[in-house]
């Protein structure tokens, strides 16, 4: 009970923190309100959820006068939401997804711009012995091996899709194999569920970061090259759908690749978390 | 409509995981509504038949249950059955048996609420009749409850609507498990998440066929009880 008037308080503190910021970052005199004002952006919860648009929106906002409609879903209803012309442009991170939405014309041009890494979290006391391995692939033969408890996302997700990449052909079968969890619910839930079951998840390291006070998980292995995570933005092709914004979608994603975008976006992280949450591809 | 022939075809092709998901929601189902209804319906038969000290209080109390949200209620049963919680070494979190223990606390004020107000209305009559036959308290109390019996049925049948339409309580206590507490709302919301509307729809159709079954099924019971 203790801990879920916490999570309420922290949540209450949040909303209110969030008022004020959204009150402070507003100059006075706001840039000249575009023609067709609205940019709508279809995104992963990790962009969303770890807080970086939120922070990035009332900047962009200001500075072009634009007003950025967020929908965020996993990876899988992120794009969906496109395809059905639902968006102006989506922020992602499946590179097979995204060649897709582009082959099948939908979007116009893939744009990768950041990335950071996925990281695989479990007990402290590690009992599959998964802290010294070189990478991600190696961590998970020993989690088969020793049949560790292990959540899947089990959603389609980016995150759920970059886990099938690293079990290769290899990857259990949750109807077969007790110790494999296929969840089928957000990264929040999904690490929920791992704290209370003493079991291994790969996650994306912003959203283990803002939880980690409530788990009882550690960071065990991060930065192996298999675990690199790369988000892409993509503005959906005119000619395909019909009421696009494309004004909005090119300067949203003119600004994001802005020199005073990335120096945010790499900074994003560090007053909370002492870390940063994303980098920058170099260009 | 191509949701509605997808759901034709996931349910002839009798798809183990559909199948298993039916039965998971079948079974949470029915033990919610049982449950709920042994304890709501005595109870609201009390409440409305009977008058008492503090009972315009108690009514309130049960209206405003009632309209508890149920992802209120899933994050009350999570705390008390989390790890840690009060009642954590039971290791019930993420089971079908606490799925039935959220929904209950859910569904019991409805059904206790829902019984009182039929029986207030509809028995004040009864009531008096039976007070001039000078018949015991509970034999008035059955007589009430047999002169009722089709509002109850549908207090029933609503019960069950709750329980098998209902997603935010179940889908944190129950965490959507894939061949273990995956029931139809979650995995409906589940194909959401993954962008795969129409199969969600399709599983919308299903769930919706499920409901109207049982309805049919209780009126011919019903229909049963008035012939006698």
């Amino acid at each position: 009970m203790k801990k879920l008037t916490a999570i309420l308080l922290a949540m209450l503190l949040l909303v209110s923190f969030a008022a004020c910021g959204a009150k402070g970052d507003e100059t006075p005199t706001p840039a000249e309100t575009p023609e067709n004002p609205v940019i709508r952006i279809s995104t992963t919860t990790s962009v969303n959820d770890s807080g970086l648009l939120p922070y990035l929106q009332p900047v962009f906002e200001s500075e072009t006068g634009y007003k950025l409609e967020i929908q965020s879903a996993g990876t899988g209803a992120a794009i969906q939401k496109a395809v059905d012309g639902n968006a102006d442009l989506i922020l992602v991170h499946a590179k097979a997804s995204e060649e897709e939405f582009i082959a099948d014309g939908y979007g116009v041009e893939r744009l990768p711009f950041m990335y950071n890494y996925f990281v695989i979290v479990g007990p402290a006391d590690d009992p599959a012995g998964i802290k010294d391995c070189e990478d991600a692939a190696s961590a998970f033969q020993k989690i088969r091996e020793s049949e560790s408890k292990f959540i899947s996302r089990g959603d389609e997700s980016g995150t759920h899709k970059a886990e099938l990449k690293i079990w290769g052909d290899n990857a259990p079968d949750a109807a077969a194999d007790s110790w494999y969890i296929s969840a089928g619910q957000g990264m929040g839930a999904c690490l929920t569920m791992a704290s209370e079951q003493g079991a291994y998840c790969l996650t994306d390291k912003a959203t283990f970061l803002s939880m980690q006070a409530e788990l009882k998980l550690d960071l065990l292995l991060e930065k192996g090259e298999d675990m690199k995570n790369t988000y892409s933005l993509i503005a959906v092709n005119p000619d395909k759908i019909d009421g696009i914004n494309v004004d909005g979608a090119k300067a949203f994603i003119d600004w994001m690749l802005s020199d005073e975008a990335s120096e945010m976006i790499a900074k994003y992280g560090q007053e909370q978390y002492g870390v940063s949450l994303f980098y920058l591809l170099e260009a | 409509m191509d949701a509605l022939k997808q759901a034709l075809h996931l349910l002839f092709s009798l798809d183990p995981e559909l199948l298993q998901i039916l039965g998971v929601t079948m079974r949470m189902s029915f033990f919610s509504t049982t449950i709920s209804c042994l304890i709501g319906l005595p109870l609201g038969a009390l409440i409305g038949t009977r008058s008492f000290r503090g009972k315009a209080f108690l009514k309130k109390l049960i209206h405003t249950l009632m309209g508890l949200p149920p992802v209120v209620a899933g994050l009350l049963v999570y705390a008390l059955f989390t790890h840690y919680g009060p009642f954590g070494r039971f290791n019930l979190l993420f089971t079908v048996r606490v799925m039935v223990i959220a929904q209950c606390l859910l569904i019991i004020p409805v059904v206790t609420g829902l019984t009182a107000s039929f029986m207030e209305q509809s028995t004040r009559a009864v009531i008096d009749t039976a007070k001039g036959m000078g018949l015991s308290r509970r034999r008035v109390l059955f007589l009430c409850l047999s002169e009722s019996r089709t509002s109850l049925l549908s207090v029933v049948l609503n019960a069950f609507g709750r329980s098998i339409a209902e997603v935010g309580a179940v889908s944190i206590v129950g965490g959507n498990i894939q061949w273990k507490t995956r029931v139809m709302t979650t995995a409906i919301m589940l194909e959401t998440n993954k962008g795969n509307f129409s199969f969600a729809l399709a599983l919308g159709f299903i769930l919706l066929l499920i409901a109207f079954v049982v309805n049919v099924a209780a009126s011919f019971v019903v229909r049963e009880g008035h012939d006698d």
